[in-house]
């Protein structure tokens, strides 16, 4: 039958000639072939050793900004929530009290905040959707562990540590 | 039988058993080592600086593992089975000369541990016993795929066992001798090397080894994709590690004959012209005798990650119908050159 697409490729098998037929010469052709292998540079990165950089746009784990005096940004206005596709955020705000101002930055900010690092997909909605600048996936990988419940990531996991801009030196309070 | 005698025996025959079973030992990581590297990547590092604790590992390992017997097996073939794979392994390095002799006080220390007349024969023979280990645990293990592994092991043993002797008929109208002490002694210098009389007979020689040996292209006995690892499915702990080390360490030997029948074994060129002392002379030859025993194991782990395996059907046509008339047409063509040098020159 013709072929309509002229695409089709009819092999023909030959017989094998005298040099194919003492596979020699084929084989010296492959042994050539390995042996440029063996002195190649080899493009493999010794991971925990040696850590490939990521790309300038690389999505991480998330966090949780300070401002530059070190009160948390997060207004708990539920943007990123609401912004979320997979739902990974969900979050409990409560009303800043008479002398916190020193630890919120808003009158109004998040007593609970929780990602689902399972359900998260790094897409980066939430960080386009914050009016406060408050959210960012600029961490590392999210590591890997044994249980489910343990991917639920909270506040003692995303806030950022605090920055002492006169020691120069990130601060746990 | 004086008591030096026995001693200067017992360590020698200690050092080469030790030395075969470390080689065999590192062989496994440099094995992985050329496949890493050939494949543009690298082979086990973590154990230890370049990976040398490894074989360690590995060794460990098999002790710590559950030895299994499988319910249907025949027990005492299934133990004998591996037993005879590694013992025949082992005995085949005795007859193979390491070095020269070494004159230590007033004694003269031959680094061979028996030089029979007959060397080359004894080798021969430990060869084809060597295949007794792989039918046995086949078949004792009542496992089709083992049963599979261990009948094309003898079948492949046989067929290729024929070109090997054909090809060393050929060495030995040239030698003159089945003493392999005495055929490395007329190998003196570069020129007189037996790859230059019989390079015919030394490929079909390699062939066979490779054969013999279990080695890809020829490693249809254990194939993995097909026979789900062949004559050693059933085997665990440290007796499928016996088998691997057999393996390993009839790589080496068969590495050392070929040195020794093709390569001038200790012999290197200029050996005599330097001025050293025989000791010196003999030293120097036990190491370049190893350092061509190290490229033959090489270049066996290189074919092993070039080629892929032989279908069964090649591999009989290349055994019966490929190697043996050549070896034949060899052992002719060498007859009829001997005749012509003989009574022409």
């Amino acid at each position: 039958m013709q072929s309509l697409s002229n695409r089709k490729k009819v092999l023909e098998q030959k017989p094998m000639n005298f040099w194919e037929r003492i596979y020699l010469p084929a084989i010296f052709k492959g042994l050539s072939i390995t042996i440029k292998h063996f002195f190649k540079r080899i493009p493999t990165v010794r991971y925990p050793e040696v850590k490939r950089p990521y790309s300038k746009n690389f999505r991480g784990q998330h966090s949780l900004k300070r401002d530059e005096q070190g009160r948390e940004r997060c207004t708990a206005c539920g943007l990123c929530a609401l912004s979320c596709p997979a739902e990974a955020i969900t979050m409990i705000s409560a009303e800043r009290k008479q002398g916190e101002e020193h630890l919120y930055r808003e009158e109004k900010y998040a007593a609970v905040y929780e990602i689902n690092m399972l359900r998260c997909i790094f897409c980066g909605l939430c960080e386009e959707a914050c009016p406060k600048e408050a959210i960012y996936l600029d961490g590392p990988h999210v590591t890997a562990d044994y249980l489910r419940k343990d991917f639920i990531y909270g506040k003692d996991k995303l806030v950022e540590p605090r920055f002492d801009l006169v020691n120069e030196v990130e601060t746990t309070a | 039988m004086e008591l030096a005698f026995v001693i200067e025996k017992f360590v020698l025959v200690t050092a080469v058993f030790v030395i075969s079973l470390v080689i065999a030992m590192y062989s496994t990581l440099a094995e992985r080592k050329v496949a890493g590297f050939m494949q543009d990547r690298f082979g086990p590092d973590r154990a230890g600086p370049f990976g040398i604790l490894q074989p360690l590992c590995d060794g460990g390992k098999f002790f710590f593992k559950e030895e299994i017997i499988p319910a249907g097996a025949h027990k005492p073939l299934f133990i004998i089975g591996p037993t005879i794979a590694i013992i025949t392994a082992c005995i085949g390095s005795a007859v193979i000369p390491w070095g020269q002799a070494l004159t230590i006080g007033d004694r003269i220390v031959e680094l061979q541990v028996a030089d029979i007349n007959v060397g080359v024969l004894y080798m021969f023979g430990v060869v084809a016993l060597g295949v007794y280990g792989i039918m046995l645990g086949g078949w004792a293990s009542n496992n089709k795929f083992s049963l599979m592994g261990a009948v094309r092991a003898a079948s492949q043993s046989i067929s290729y066992e024929l070109a090997l002797g054909l090809s060393l008929i050929a060495l030995l109208m040239v030698t003159q001798s089945l003493s392999l002490k005495e055929i490395v002694a007329q190998q003196s210098g570069f020129v007189n090397w037996n790859i230059w009389v019989q390079p015919v007979g030394f490929l079909i020689f390699l062939v066979c080894a490779f054969a013999e040996c279990n080695r890809v292209p020829f490693d249809l006995p254990e194939c993995e994709t097909e026979l789900i690892g062949g004559y050693n499915v059933e085997y665990s702990s440290m007796k499928l590690g016996l088998y691997m080390f057999a393996e390993y360490i009839n790589m080496f030997v068969s590495s050392a004959l070929m040195s020794a029948l093709y390569f001038g074994g200790y012999n290197f060129p200029f050996m005599y012209d330097l001025g050293l002392s025989q000791n010196w002379i003999t030293i120097i030859g036990v190491i370049v005798f190893f350092a061509k025993i190290f490229a033959f194991i090489f270049f066996f782990m290189w074919i092993r990650w070039t080629l892929p395996r032989f279908r069964y059907d090649q591999l009989m046509n290349l055994g019966w119908k490929m190697l043996i008339p050549l070896a034949i047409a060899n052992i002719v063509l060498t007859g009829v050159i001997t005749i012509i040098k003989d009574t022409f020159f």
